[in-house]
């Protein structure tokens, strides 16, 4: 058995020798973080100094796959970007390959695409600020957020028929329509919500423990958050109070009534308070979309990219055909470029998409909000404690998916 | 909220030829010489307040010369409005001009950029691999890197 030299593969940006720091590795396979992710700090005492944050543990080649299968077939991929809320990078991957193809989707898809948006947006704050109030051993907060998350995963699964990695986005449209009474127990989950957010009020806003570990921890200035391309609940706990479902709205977000909650400090408490009013103002969103929710096909009449109905699949020549190229060969996408912008619950989730006429994308990029903000990571932690790292890196809300593709 | 730039606006800030700059699907689209760019992109921040970098990165057109197309994007989060960059860079040494004096979010994403398809970012010394490893050979977003080729680290067992 011959031994296996590895090189060391990851050189921090700063030596060791300087000025007496001791350097610490956190990660990439450590039990405090979430997401396989490497930290390196030089410290001084406890006091954090400088930082590498080292990504790309995770990296699997999303952008190189997507060259080589059809538009359709990524979907299932672009699923598995941010984990969290996998409908909200369908929607976005949909809504970019729809303005390429020039198509208008229907309102009732419209309508349920904006519904389902906001309850994944739900979702992730919920498994966000479990696992950061988690990681500061508030295990009671953490199973009330995690059951309710439970309780929109199995009612998602009812929905789309998996609990995590939906694939329910179409181009043109949705997979299919929401099964009976599916409307009703999301009233029922969201009034459970509420009993449940308001315990963890109740636990946490005034907690002397949390407050001490959150408070003036993390804090970065709105005018850094810009330049170091800080978007989405990170941004507006700054007192920044951009939000692209109100700025450039897109969906059904201009006919909606809601705010965009934003905090003070930018520190850490705020990140989690921006996030627990954002659930509230999701919740509120929903109730208004459940009365507006129309009538009418959930796919658009195109068969560019929808597939014909089955039972003309099976009984003419041409929906079979149709059928067969769809799938084969993919939706014919016009040549040209776009890039369509997304209010993620992380940030802005952008598609950068470069088709040259045929099934197939030429080049698919994603601007991943947890990419961006890993890249100014460094901000939040230097001149805080080590053990700041912990809940500040909850607070940011790095998913590995999304970050490394 | 301040008012959105007009077309006429940008052009008259960059002096550049008139059909350098479009509108697409409500973006403007600019195309710039590289040596153009970090002024451009100054004044863009500076005059129209084009504050967030969002991304960059590159599309290689592997017959087409010059190879590159190194595409920016950027949005105001004063009036809202968004802005593509494109510079064409040729193959052999493909290189343009860091943001970073500009711009933070910069460092991260030329690094990405720079790894995955060989584009080098004058100005930026901290060029490392970001998601692969130290010592991977090859750009792989680079088309004439194969899909299938592999670089492992650690060796295959023998079967």
């Amino acid at each position: 058995m011959q031994a296996i030299t590895l090189p060391n593969p990851v050189r921090p940006n700063f030596r060791a020798d300087t000025g007496g720091d001791v350097i610490v590795n956190i990660g990439p396979s450590h039990p405090a973080t979430h997401g396989t992710i490497q930290v390196i700090a030089a410290l001084d005492g406890e006091k954090v100094r400088r930082v590498d944050v080292h990504c790309g543990y995770l990296h699997r080649g999303f952008e190189k796959e997507c060259e080589s299968h059809t538009w359709t077939n990524l979907i299932p991929y672009v699923d598995r970007l941010n984990y969290c809320s996998g409908l909200i990078n369908d929607f976005a991957y949909c809504e970019a390959v729809e303005a390429l193809m020039e198509i208008e989707i229907t309102p009732r898809c419209r309508y349920l695409r904006t519904l389902l948006s906001e309850y994944s947006r739900i979702a992730d704050h919920l498994t966000c600020i479990a696992a950061s109030l988690m990681e500061l051993g508030a295990m009671t907060a953490f199973l009330y957020l995690v059951m309710i998350r439970d309780y929109i995963y199995e009612h998602l699964a009812a929905l789309t028929g998996a609990r995590v990695t939906y694939t329910y986005g179409r181009v043109g449209g949705l997979a299919q329509d929401v099964p009976d009474g599916w409307l009703l127990r999301l009233d029922e989950i969201l009034d459970q919500y509420e009993d449940f957010t308001g315990r963890i009020h109740g636990l946490m806003d005034r907690n002397r423990i949390f407050i001490d570990r959150t408070r003036n921890v993390g804090v970065i200035s709105p005018e850094d958050a810009v330049s170091w391309g800080f978007t989405g609940p990170i941004l507006r706990s700054t007192g920044v109070p951009r939000d692209l479902r109100k700025d450039t709205p897109y969906l059904a977000y201009a006919e909606l009534e809601f705010e965009v909650p934003v905090g003070i400090n930018g520190d850490n408490y705020d990140r989690y308070y921006v996030r627990m009013r954002e659930m509230d103002e999701s919740v509120h969103m929903i109730r208004q979309l459940m009365d507006m929710l129309p009538d009418g096909p959930i796919s658009v009449d195109d068969r560019r990219c929808v597939l014909p109905p089955k039972h003309l699949v099976y009984s003419e020549i041409e929906s079979l055909i149709n059928h067969f190229k769809l799938i084969m060969e993919g939706p014919q996408v016009p040549a040209g470029e776009v890039y369509t912008a997304h209010e993620a619950p992380n940030g802005e989730l952008g598609f950068y998409l470069v088709s040259t006429g045929g099934g197939m994308p030429y080049r698919m990029h994603v601007r991943s909000p947890s990419f961006v903000h890993m890249g100014g990571l460094h901000r939040l932690l230097e001149g805080y404690q080590l053990a700041d790292i912990i809940p500040t890196f909850g607070s940011v809300n790095m998913i590995g998916g999304e970050c490394d593709r | 909220m301040m008012a959105a730039p007009s077309l006429d606006q940008v052009r008259r800030l960059l002096d550049v030829a008139p059909d350098a700059i479009t509108v697409s699907r409500g973006m403007f689209v600019l195309m710039l010489e590289p040596v153009d760019l970090l002024d451009a992109v100054r004044l863009l921040k500076s005059e129209l307040q084009f504050d967030l970098f969002l991304d960059v990165t590159a599309v290689d057109w592997l017959e087409r010369s010059p190879r590159f197309d190194v595409v920016y994007h950027f949005y105001s989060t004063a009036h809202f409005a968004r802005a593509r960059l494109k510079v064409l860079v040729p193959a052999p040494d493909p290189v343009v001009d860091s943001l970073t004096t500009l711009y933070g979010s910069a460092h991260f994403m030329e690094r990405e950029c720079h790894e995955m398809h060989g584009i080098g970012f004058r100005g930026n010394d901290d060029l490392r691999p970001l998601l692969l490893y130290e010592g991977f050979k090859g750009h792989p977003l680079r088309k004439d890197y194969p899909k299938q080729y592999e670089q492992p680290l650690v060796p295959y067992r023998e079967r």
